[in-house]
């Protein structure tokens, strides 16, 4: 049975498919006369075919990912309750309008008034998330999120720069996402850890200890913070920031957690950057591309990236002219595809809708949290909003560790939560369920959880060898990581 | 309740489990300085209205598919094969997340792995990072990876026919993290010029940054600039924004840059107005630990089967936070496996044939430049170029909006790119022009500019 | 756990094995298991300063990264090359093959750095 296959079987690379001869794709006739390369071109800048790239035949490659999409686990298959990734379900519609020729098909360098269409998109979609936020002027550009992160400390360090200040210390709550101090160094500054206070949260004094340094440019925070808890006094510290001439830089990743109920703008933020891959719906694509637009307030709007989308009249237009602005951060306008798909998500929400979100979302992670609690351990207890972060202390006692907890979940048929952060969790299970889900979805989460939680205690060593029942095992990344193979290579014969 | 949301009475359920009379209660943390009122928002809409207000906004626009088109200058419109689109619509790959869990991603490891493969062999190096956000970006991690390899060096030799859009990015970044940014010039051929670089080299410079293609369309003597950069103890990074050229042009890897990045939106990702596009990054062996992105290995599982996963993490934010070698957590994952399927179809054949033919339509075209009375000049005449070319002409965006009128898209105006570009109009060809619409853009030209 | 009595220990988890003025530098089995695989060793260059409290190196894990600190100061004249193809040296003999570097030292340098049976002691009151 050697020669069989079976579902469970492993697709061969695509190189490793290759048969000479076969082709999986048909240009149109050229109609012009060939012309040859060496004619014009110096020989020693031309390469002839590139022998390694495979030849497949058009079915080859139908089957080829068709096989792989089958590995994989999506959001279209069920829970996928990563917590601050927002795996919320993404509507067929965005993918449809975004597709359409007048929208798939326009080239960036167009004349203006041949994409008055694109540019009234863009405008409305700055509109509406100025409406959502509260801020001032919102920039479509970034591509992620860490690239809005980006984005925001750059404006902030420039409207130091134009008050002829040169502050070098960006403060961040121990409790943040990984991408914010590597953003605040990215941008010129140095980072300042601050503790969180026993509730998770942080406290004014510590801020205000560093404020008077006077060389605080920034407080880099995320509301709600990585445990899903809101910052109680973020207005306050807001204000001690803008006493001292700092400003308040918002990661936005958990904006889900209070759409329609509050705004970043009356918390006093100065910069925000909104991921449409997770508020809005955008696919997250199997890691990319995001959309990260940053909201600024009244303070930062001279420094916003170019160009800008402005509307006179009926007409829109893009504007470079922005003397103070930070200049580009990328090349174009932006990830357009996901900006329209965020506007079409925004359209069949509605602002009640887009409410009736966050409350979802909220109600959720709670529903998860009161029917876990007591089965898995609660570190800090304050409020959840869109997340709750169990831990795995409880089960640690035996030997299973968060690691194993999400193998075995796999078993279950669920993706497990995110386990990376928070850093001030040891053997973190975060867990972000989304509005996406309805109640038996969720109970079947939560029996996974709690049979995973029984294991734990009557077996816990089958739960190192977990999981079973996946298309591979257990991985060995110690073996990845220290001899890389980062590339196919054509066997040597 | 919203098509998209669970019903009343799996809310009612779940509140009474909670403990709770109303969702309101489980926002008493928020105090009352921080709420706001009903969002300024239209009410939610039926599929089909969002789909009438898609189509109206789609109709003030004029695709280019409804006309003819010879726009370039860092996006181009190659080949879109049907398979493409159709397996990115699985909802497998694009409502899946970042890899992290193996077990259940190896569809998105493996065709990334590939993706890296074809990144290599593109680009002959030894090591691919699975996407960056765009070109613009990707060769600003290139200088960062330099200024990283070589400390105490923090200068910047940069061609000044770089894409103005990638030029002007690096700029910004370089602003912060106090990188000095030195423009190297162009020869009477369009290429850069070679007493230009050695001024601008020196002990403080860590790359030579040169875009061949370049934004003129010339194809530059890589074998030289990276001597040259080589000599001057600087990193040689080679810029592609047009990576179909890979298929007949050597690229940097072979003249032992050390890195060549860029874009590869030409495989077959939609224009759609400058993005989502598709940044990728290939390094030599030796820069690997410095490498910006994700990466993804091979290697086995329990059970001795292959399998992929994403390795040397170490080097990224989640683990080094303020240490990381770039602060990028996304890449463009999903662009990256279209830009694969396309390879794939296209193959060890194709992938020749379309650079191939977009050079014979590029040819034709500048063939009826040089000719008597085309009504433009050739900027550089004797710059050989792949399938984008500049012509010279003092009035740009007036002699395209006469063109657009007849419906032809004839080029990109450099005066639209905002920097010291000879003022012209940019014009590339792919496989996709006809020679009757390469001989309306000649006709047009003649008569109207 | 026991440690070699033939050297010093520093507060990060280093040894230090004397002979003449040239030390030998390790990680601890302490420091090792608690590491787990390591993957990957960035050592500093041979001609290096290094003093005690300064990164003079990293060691990577598969999801962790930790630097290394030299208990004594001087100058280093060999670094472990073997550890480049086999970083499990660390974690299969942190005492022996998997040493990092061999520094040249002044008189004294290694004071403040405690022998086995205080190293013990440490270990033990930080609760391990």
């Amino acid at each position: 049975m050697s020669d069989t296959r079976s579902l469970r079987e492993r697709e061969k690379l695509i190189f490793e498919a290759s048969s000479p001869g076969r082709v999986g794709y048909q240009l149109p006739t050229l109609d012009v006369p060939a012309a040859d390369p060496a004619a014009t071109i110096p020989a020693a800048s031309l390469r002839g075919e590139i022998a390694e790239l495979p030849e497949v035949s058009e079915v080859d490659v139908v089957r080829h990912f068709t096989r792989l999409s089958k590995w994989n686990y999506s959001v279209d298959e069920g829970l996928y309750p990563l917590g601050s990734c927002t795996m919320k379900y993404n509507p067929r519609i965005n993918e449809e309008v975004v597709r359409l020729a007048g929208i798939a098909h326009l080239h960036p360098l167009q004349p203006v008034d041949l994409v008055q269409g694109a540019l009234a998109l863009m405008w409305e979609l700055e509109q509406a998330l100025i409406a959502v936020t509260g801020m001032a002027r919102v920039t479509l550009q970034p591509a992620a999120g860490a690239h809005g992160e980006l984005t925001g400390m750059l404006m902030i360090r420039k409207a130091l720069q134009a008050r002829g200040e040169h502050r070098k210390v960006v403060l961040i709550p121990d409790s943040a996402h990984g991408t914010n101090p590597a953003t605040a160094v990215f941008a010129g500054f140095e980072v300042v850890e601050i503790a969180s206070n026993e509730q998770g949260t942080l406290d004014l004094e510590p801020v205000r200890t560093h404020l008077d340094g006077g060389n605080v440019a920034a407080l880099m925070a995320t509301v709600p913070n990585t445990l899903g808890v809101f910052e109680p006094e973020i207005a306050r510290l807001a204000g001690m920031l803008h006493e001292k001439g700092a400003f308040l830089y918002m990661d936005g990743a958990n904006l889900n957690a209070f759409v329609g109920v509050a705004q970043p703008g009356k918390m006093g933020a100065d910069a925000l950057h909104i991921n449409l891959h997770k508020t809005f719906s955008t696919p997250h694509g199997g890691g990319g591309p995001g959309a990260g637009p940053v909201a600024v307030s009244q303070a930062l709007v001279p420094f916003l990236p170019v160009p800008t989308v402005e509307k006179s009249g009926d007409r829109f237009d893009l504007v470079h002219d922005h003397p103070a602005t930070i200049g580009k951060v990328r090349g174009f306008y932006g990830n357009f595809g996901m900006l329209v798909r965020a506007l079409a998500y925004i359209r069949s929400m509605g602002g009640a809708g887009l409410k009736a979100m966050t409350e979802g979302a909220v109600l959720n992670a709670n529903y998860i949290r009161k029917s876990l609690e007591g089965i898995y351990n609660l570190k800090y207890t304050g409020p959840s909003l869109h997340e709750v972060v169990f831990d795995d202390s409880r089960q640690a006692e035996k030997g299973v560790h968060n690691i194993d907890i999400a193998k075995r979940l796999l078993d279950y048929g669920f993706h497990p939560p995110t386990m990376s952060f928070p850093l001030i969790v040891h053997g973190a299970l975060m867990i972000e369920p989304t509005e996406s889900e309805g109640i038996q979805e969720l109970d079947a989460f939560i029996e996974a959880m709690k049979a995973i939680a029984l294991e734990a205690e009557e077996n816990p060593e089958m739960l190192h060898g977990a999981p079973y029942t996946t298309p591979v095992r257990r991985l060995d990344e110690v073996r990845a990581a220290r001899q890389p193979v980062l590339r196919w290579q054509r066997p040597r014969e | 309740m919203h098509r998209y949301l669970a019903g009343a009475d799996d809310n009612r359920r779940m509140l009474e489990k909670v403990g709770c009379s109303s969702v309101e209660e489980l926002f008493a943390s928020l105090p009352a300085e921080v709420r706001c009122g009903p969002l300024d928002l239209p009410p939610g809409r039926s599929e089909e209205e969002v789909r009438r207000e898609f189509w109206a906004l789609a109709g003030k626009n004029l695709t280019t598919e409804c006309s003819v088109c010879f726009l370039g200058a860092g996006v181009y419109r190659h080949v879109q094969p049907a398979v493409a689109d159709a397996l990115l619509q699985r909802g497998e790959f694009f409502t899946a997340y970042t890899p992290y869990q193996p077990e259940v991603a190896q569809g998105t490891l493996q065709a990334i792995f590939e993706f890296q493969t074809y990144v290599c062999q593109l680009t002959e190096l030894d090591v691919a990072n699975a996407s960056m956000y765009d070109g613009a970006t990707a060769v600003v991690e290139a200088a960062l990876l330099a200024r990283r390899a070589l400390p105490g060096r923090s200068r910047v030799a940069v061609a000044g026919s770089l894409h103005p859009d990638y030029n002007a990015v690096l700029r910004t970044y370089a602003e912060a993290q106090g990188i000095a940014l030195t423009e190297v010039g162009w020869d009477a051929a369009g290429r850069l010029d070679a007493a230009s670089l050695a001024s601008a080299l020196g002990p403080d410079v860590c790359a030579v940054i040169v875009q061949s293609p370049n934004v003129f369309g010339v194809v530059e003597d890589l074998a030289s600039v990276g001597a040259t950069a080589k000599a001057a103890g600087a990193l040689a990074v080679q810029a592609v924004a047009e990576a179909t050229s890979l298929g007949v042009l050597a690229p940097g890897g072979r003249f032992g840059f050390d890195v060549v990045c860029g874009e590869l939106q030409a495989f077959g990702i939609p224009a759609a107005f400058g993005g989502p596009h598709l940044g990728f990054f290939a390094a030599r062996q030796n820069h690997l630990r410095q490498m910006p992105g994700r990466l993804v290995g091979e290697t086995v599982d329990a059970e001795g089967k292959r399998a992929f996963v994403l390795t040397l993490s170490t080097r990224e934010q989640h683990i080094r936070r303020a240490k990381a070698t770039s602060n990028i957590c996304t890449n463009h994952g999903l662009m990256a496996l279209a830009a694969t399927m396309v390879l794939s179809l296209l193959g060890k054949k194709g992938v020749r044939e379309v650079a191939l033919a977009s050079h014979s339509v590029a040819e034709y075209l500048k063939a009826g430049v040089r000719g008597p009375g085309s009504g433009v000049r050739l900027a550089f005449p004797e710059g050989p170029t792949y399938n984008e070319f500049l012509v010279l002409h003092d009035d740009p965006e007036g002699l395209l909006a006469r063109m657009q009128k007849e419906l032809i898209l004839g080029g990109v105006a450099t005066t639209r790119l905002g920097t010291d570009l000879p003022r012209g109009i940019l014009i590339a060809a792919t496989e996709r022009n006809t020679r009757e619409e390469c001989d309306r853009l000649l006709d047009a030209l003649r008569r109207l500019a | 756990m026991t440690q070699p009595a033939d050297r010093m220990y520093s507060r990060t988890h280093e040894w230090a094995l004397l002979a003449g003025d040239v030390v030998t530098v390790g990680i601890t089995q302490f420091a090792q298991e608690q590491l787990g695989d390591v993957v990957f060793v960035e050592l500093p260059a041979v001609g290096a300063a290094v003093a005690p409290g300064k990164a003079a190196g990293n060691i990577e894990s598969v999801k962790a990264v930790s630097e290394v600190f030299s208990p004594v100061a001087g100058e280093v004249i060999e670094v472990n090359t073997a550890l480049e193809g086999h970083p499990e040296l660390i974690n299969k003999e942190p005492f022996g093959e998997g040493w990092l570097m061999r520094v040249r030292v002044v008189a004294g340098a290694a004071a403040g750095l405690m022998d086995a049976a205080a190293y013990e002691t440490f270990l033990a009151e930080e609760g391990h």
